[in-house]
């Protein structure tokens, strides 16, 4: 008797898991890639009707602007240059959405890591070899965006701040603050840069490669990629990683479930200011070997837009970074035909576009199955 | 005196964020986060312009800032509400949109990357920035009433109680009968059309229109929503005081007292400040952020 129940309730469960996970996997892919396609659509078509309100022809546009990107050895080492600043700014973004943390200070965060990266350049002396000095740019363009993402994560942990508008404020006061060290302080005089480090500047791809020549792509590109790998790993394969998600997706089961959800959040937000503040290098140690005053403008915000275009995944993060950076430098090249800002309400439409069609393509598939 | 020319500047620094933190106040109490606030005044700005130019009236330009202001906070409600999409990342994307669009009908209407040519404002020209100036431009003494009107609206209509209900208790709302969605809608559009007429005071007080003129004004319009705790008599407490210390860091120039950077520090750094509660801690709406289900 016992053991025709135990032998039913085996068969009650058959074997179909593996199936299940197949299609389980393919929505969630579904899930993941058709949001960015339908954005992608919407601001061709967006687009085409700007260049057409200009009188020009879309399908020249378009053309100038691919044969301006990944057409010449130039415009492919602007965009990856580009891409390696978003990649940073995408992936600080990315970690503090796991989190279920809104960072929108990747912008002040990315200035604080570049700014004490170059203070630390200043004070080290001359002509010591970049493999010993490049962690301690590490080090510290980490720690200057860390301290600056640090700060709203602790508010929210002890007072319960929203994020998003401490962010937002922080934002103000750091650039502002930055903006007067360095015109007040540190300054070479006639411009709103400081001087060049003394050590350690990272060589650029045209070094090496002769048609890179004037771009300002760097090996910094390649920091950028073993970062993504390491917060993939970080994310998916470590207990602190795993807490951090279990967070994000619902805070009260997490704290139930013993994780002390105060620790997680102040510790995201640091980890999320670090990652957009090594960021600062891209411009500091591997393109001009300075600080300069707004040299983040504008890469803080499109992290956000990259994070939720590469739906918060470490390598989706890099190809939307690539994205973005194509479509931001794409402007430059289509400027001679069509005002650049078009640019700039594409990706506006994008982040747009992908925000409003993500719930919307979830539930068609959830309806679908 | 010099206090009168000190309170005169702050009200006319005060007036652009009175109105945008009106807009604030009504969109946040319905539930939606005022993030876009920036882009419905540059918009506003904008498009008050390119309709004061054309008609040649400063009036006609007002509806037109309006309309541009309200097409923005439309679009930002409907990726919100209907498409439940995300009102942080719409709100920021809603910005940068304002700002490429601005800039690219710039050059197409006025073949110009950074300005517009002259166009009509309120007041006598070159009346100065005394009293004469200040009392002859209908929107200052607009921006007032607006403040009162706020308070009236939001606190002693059916239509203010609704919006509350809508921002505290969405779900209770719709129980007993309220359209939540089309609430949500009406405050989207008031407070595009608030922050729009703020724009448009920007760009008729310099007669003309500049790429990205508004520069922050929307966000410190949010700052005083929130350090005025969501009340409109409050909030234009606030958009006061953060006036009062624009004119006094205007005022010091030169003199080296303060640097002007700690002085533009100051109204984001009380507002985080209000938020952690170290003087009374600021509590938004409850349903804040969230789809009303």
């Amino acid at each position: 008797m016992t053991t025709t129940e135990a032998r039913l309730s085996t068969a009650a469960q058959p074997p179909v898991a593996p199936p299940v996970d197949r299609t389980a996997r393919r929505t969630a892919l579904e899930e993941a890639v058709l949001p960015a396609v339908v954005a992608l659509l919407v601001a061709a078509i967006v687009g085409d009707i700007l260049i057409l309100t200009f009188g020009q022809s879309p399908g020249t546009v378009y053309r100038l602007l691919l044969e301006g990107t990944w057409g010449n050895a130039y415009g492919l080492g602007q965009v990856l240059y580009k891409a390696t600043t978003l990649t940073f700014t995408g992936l600080a973004v990315a970690i503090g959405l796991r989190a279920g943390l809104f960072n929108i200070g990747a912008e002040s965060q990315l200035a604080a890591g570049g700014f004490v990266a170059a203070l630390v350049g200043l004070l080290l002396p001359a002509g010591m070899p970049a493999l010993l000095t490049l962690p301690v740019y590490l080090i510290a363009a980490a720690a200057g965006g860390g301290i600056v993402g640090g700060v709203p994560g602790v508010l929210k942990a002890k007072f319960g701040a929203h994020e998003v508008i401490t962010t937002i404020m922080l934002n103000f006061i750091v650039l502002a603050l930055l903006n007067y060290l360095t015109a007040a302080h540190l300054k070479v005089e006639g411009s709103l840069h400081t001087a060049a480090i003394h050590s350690g500047a990272l060589p650029r791809f045209s070094s090496y490669i002769e048609p890179f020549h004037g771009s300002a792509a760097n090996v910094v590109l390649f920091i950028a990629l073993v970062t993504a790998i390491v917060t993939w790993w970080f994310l998916f394969r470590t207990r602190r990683g795993f807490e951090l998600r279990a967070t994000g997706l619902q805070p009260e089961a997490a704290e139930y479930g013993g994780i002390n959800v105060g620790n997680v959040w102040w510790r995201a937000m640091t980890l999320s200011g670090a990652l957009a503040g090594i960021g600062g290098l891209n411009f500091v140690l591997g393109y001009k070997h300075y600080y300069e005053d707004s040299f983040a403008s504008g890469a803080g915000f499109l992290g956000i837009a990259v994070a939720i275009v590469g739906r918060n995944h470490p390598l989706g993060v890099v190809l939307a970074a690539l994205v973005f950076a194509t479509i931001s430098q794409g402007g430059l090249a289509v400027n001679a035909v069509v005002p650049k800002q078009m640019v700039d309400v594409l990706q506006a439409v994008v982040i747009i576009a992908v925000a409003a069609s993500v719930p919307e393509v979830r539930r068609m598939l959830r309806k679908a199955r | 005196m010099i206090l009168f020319a000190f309170l005169a500047q702050t009200l006319r620094i005060a007036i652009p964020y009175l109105f945008a933190a009106s807009g604030g106040v009504i969109s946040e109490r319905a539930g939606l986060i005022g993030l876009g606030l920036e882009g419905y005044m540059l918009s506003g700005a904008f498009c008050g312009a390119v309709a004061s130019y054309y008609s040649g009236s400063a009036w006609i330009g007002l509806l037109g800032a309006m309309a541009g202001g309200v097409a923005m906070a439309l679009l930002y409600a409907v990726t919100a509400i209907r498409f439940r999409g995300d009102q942080v990342v719409v709100g920021i994307a809603i910005n940068l949109l304002v700002i490429g669009l601005t800039r690219f009908f710039l050059r197409l209407a006025f073949h110009s990357s950074s300005n517009s040519p002259r166009v009509p404002g309120f007041g006598a020209e070159n009346s100065g920035t005394g009293f004469v100036a200040l009392a002859s431009n209908p929107l200052i003494w607009l921006g007032i009433i607006t403040v009162a009107v706020m308070g009236w609206l939001l606190y002693r209509t059916p239509f203010g109680l609704r919006v509350r209900a809508t921002g505290e208790h969405p779900a209770a709302a719709i129980s007993v009968g309220i359209r939540v969605d089309r609430i949500r809608y009406l405050a989207a559009a008031l407070s595009g059309m608030l922050a729009s007429l703020g724009g448009a005071y920007l760009a008729f007080d310099q007669h003309q229109f500049s790429a990205e003129m508004t520069a922050g004004r929307g966000f410190i319009a949010l700052a005083a929503t929130i350090f005025g705790r969501w009340d409109p008599l409050r909030a234009a407490l606030a958009c006061l005081l953060f006036a009062a210390a624009d004119t006094l860091q205007i005022q010091l120039q030169g003199t080296q007292l303060i640097p002007s950077q700690f002085v533009e520090m100051i109204p984001y750094a009380l507002t985080i400040i209000a938020l952690a509660g170290v003087v009374g801690r600021a509590v938004p709406p409850a349903a804040l952020g969230k789809v009303a289900e």
